[in-house]
């Protein structure tokens, strides 16, 4: 007999596949092509400096990549951290409630609505020239200022979930500590930092997630050098923006090459958040 | 009475206030300085033709340069390609991002519901770049055999889906656990429940979902690079490459002829971006 109940679940039940599968798939389609480079390099790839497209003698190593998608956004996340920060405790804290408070997160989330590019281009017109002036690089294009750029993205991510965990901390525990004679300081680092600390330190494991994927805006500012950055003002490449500037050109062993540094990043991005979502759930319960 | 200790911890809490209040001021300069960078630059540009015609060629753009005019033509390929790609993600993404959105809700304890969730979550922290490359594999060299709109699609379509699950299963869990049952009770068939209670119930909740979706996806430029490529002419063949406004501002970017119409295309786009979620943020308001 027809029976409709059996028939809906059927089909949501197939629909859930659709998301295993695409993730399957895009494990399987990563990982087979990435094999034949790590065939011709093995771990050589991940751990080896040189980067060199030359025919007959190539060579491929994801190192200065893989340093400089990590030191980028280490630069965004420490940048990010006492903006996001004090934005938190300003919306959540000190003007909660307020009017005030809610144009500010307003503003905030509209960075979040900022296309990577149009970052990428406010970069390049104004931080650059701002970077140059100041003596700090010759062109401007740094892992500096990838960062910079990479930490006005992250912004509206950290300060969204800090502020909902500052909210979050129950009013008893803060006035019991105003009662004792704190000030809203002391309140704030001996009452509300200790409660949220998970959440916050999440937060930030999250918008670093979010850090480590950002295309765009690095690869206009980064200045694309294959060679492992020197110091912070010195160009560099990261793992994203090394894939967007040179799959153009690429076919062989260097595509392999670009799809390997794509599933290395599929599997940072995926421990990063992983990570982030343990310590949600340990501490949601 | 004096009372030094005290007046030391006063002066450290106003400080520190004076800082929260300086600093927060410091992370929401940046919107400002960006807003008024494109307004101040690129106003100039949008006119009637901006909408209406396509991107001029270079030489074109380099003759209205020297001659101190505005450059002619506009963005229409543009913005014909970012409607044309982002119609067929959603297409995509819409229907199978609710339905598995419905069966998390439904399924909510089971485990393999709970694993469902774990892959939904690892995909919405994939990088589009990734994406990009994904769809280059399957679409590109296996579907279309060349560089297609369709190629974009399915990698903004890949993007949409973890954030439409989510939005459904929020949604739906809000709604009061009665009235599903109300109509249980009835003796209602499932999928009448779904179409008549739930999304009907949640109908504000799902379209706020659907909205921030496609606001993420519209400024999207690093996928479409390896999938779309870009294209001078308005296209609407699935199978063939297309531009888009992000596209378009990554193309004049790289055109000294052009360089200034990059403002005013990036003006529209973060307009569109932000009128997306001032409406969603409006649907959310009216629900609470």
């Amino acid at each position: 007999m027809f029976n409709s109940e059996r028939i809906v679940k059927t089909l949501l039940f197939l629909a859930s596949a659709v998301v295993i599968l695409v993730t399957a798939g895009m494990v399987y389609s990563l990982t087979s092509g990435a094999i034949p480079v790590f065939k011709e390099f093995g771990l050589r790839f991940i751990i080896s400096s040189e980067w060199n497209p030359t025919e007959g003698r190539e060579v491929y190593g994801a190192l200065p990549f893989i340093i400089g998608t990590l030191l980028t956004s280490l630069i965004a996340i420490i940048l990010c951290f006492p903006l996001a920060f004090s934005t938190s405790l300003f919306i959540g804290e000190y003007y909660r409630g307020t009017r005030m408070a809610s144009i500010t997160g307003t503003m905030v989330d509209m960075l979040a609505g900022i296309p990577s590019i149009v970052y990428g281009l406010w970069g390049f017109y104004v931080l650059r020239p701002l970077i140059v002036a100041l003596g700090w690089s010759a062109q401007g294009f740094s892992i500096f200022t990838a960062g910079v750029v990479l930490a006005i993205m992250i912004i509206p991510y950290a300060t969204s979930i800090t502020t909902e965990i500052i909210k979050m901390v129950s009013n008893d525990l803060k006035e019991a500590a105003y009662s004792l004679g704190a000030t809203r300081r002391e309140v704030i680092f001996n009452v509300i930092v200790p409660n949220a600390r998970s959440g916050i330190f999440t937060s930030y494991i999250l918008a670093f997630g979010r850090a480590l994927g950002e295309t765009m805006a690095v690869t206009m500012l980064i200045g694309n050098s294959n060679m492992i950055p020197k110091g912070i003002f010195d160009s560099g490449n990261t793992m994203a923006s090394v894939i967007a500037n040179q799959f153009g050109e690429a076919d062989g062993l260097k595509l392999s090459a670009l799809i390997a540094i794509a599933l290395l990043l599929f599997v940072i991005t995926g421990i990063i958040n992983g990570i982030g979502k343990l310590i949600v759930k340990k501490y949601s319960v | 009475m004096e009372n030094p200790t005290l007046n030391k911890r006063i002066v450290k809490d106003r400080l520190f206030a004076g800082g929260i209040f300086l600093l927060s001021m410091v992370t929401i300069s940046p919107i400002v300085l960006i807003i008024y960078k494109l307004v101040s630059k690129g106003y100039r540009q949008i006119n009637f033709d901006f909408f209406s015609k396509k991107a001029p060629d270079t030489y074109e753009a380099m003759v209205a340069v020297n001659s101190g005019e505005i450059i002619p033509g506009g963005i229409l390929n543009g913005i014909t390609g970012t409607l044309f790609m982002v119609l067929i993600a959603s297409a995509m993404a819409i229907p199978i991002g609710l339905m598995i959105g419905i069966f998390l809700y439904d399924q909510k304890t089971k485990r393999y519901a709970g694993i469902v969730r774990d892959i939904v979550d690892i995909l919405q922290g994939v990088p589009s770049i990734v994406l990009g490359l994904i769809a280059y594999f399957w679409v590109v060299k296996n579907i279309t055999h060349g560089f297609s709109a369709l190629a974009g699609s399915t990698a903004l379509a890949i993007m949409m889906l973890p954030l439409i699950i989510r939005s459904t299963e929020e949604t739906l869990k809000m709604i009061p656990e009665s009235i599903r049952e109300a109509g249980f009770a009835l003796g209602v068939p499932y999928h009448k429940i779904i179409l008549r209670v739930l999304i009907p119930s949640g109908f504000s909740g799902l379209a706020t979902g659907i909205l921030l979706a496609i606001s993420r996806i519209i400024g999207e430029t690093a996928p479409l690079m390896l999938t779309a490529l870009g294209s001078m002419e308005v296209n609407l063949n699935m199978t063939k490459p297309t531009s888009a406004v992000p596209l378009l501002i990554w193309e004049f970017y790289n055109d000294p002829n052009m360089i200034d119409l990059i403002w005013s295309s990036s003006l529209f786009l973060m307009m569109v971006v932000l009128l997306l979620n001032l409406v969603s943020k409006q649907l959310i308001a009216k629900r609470s």
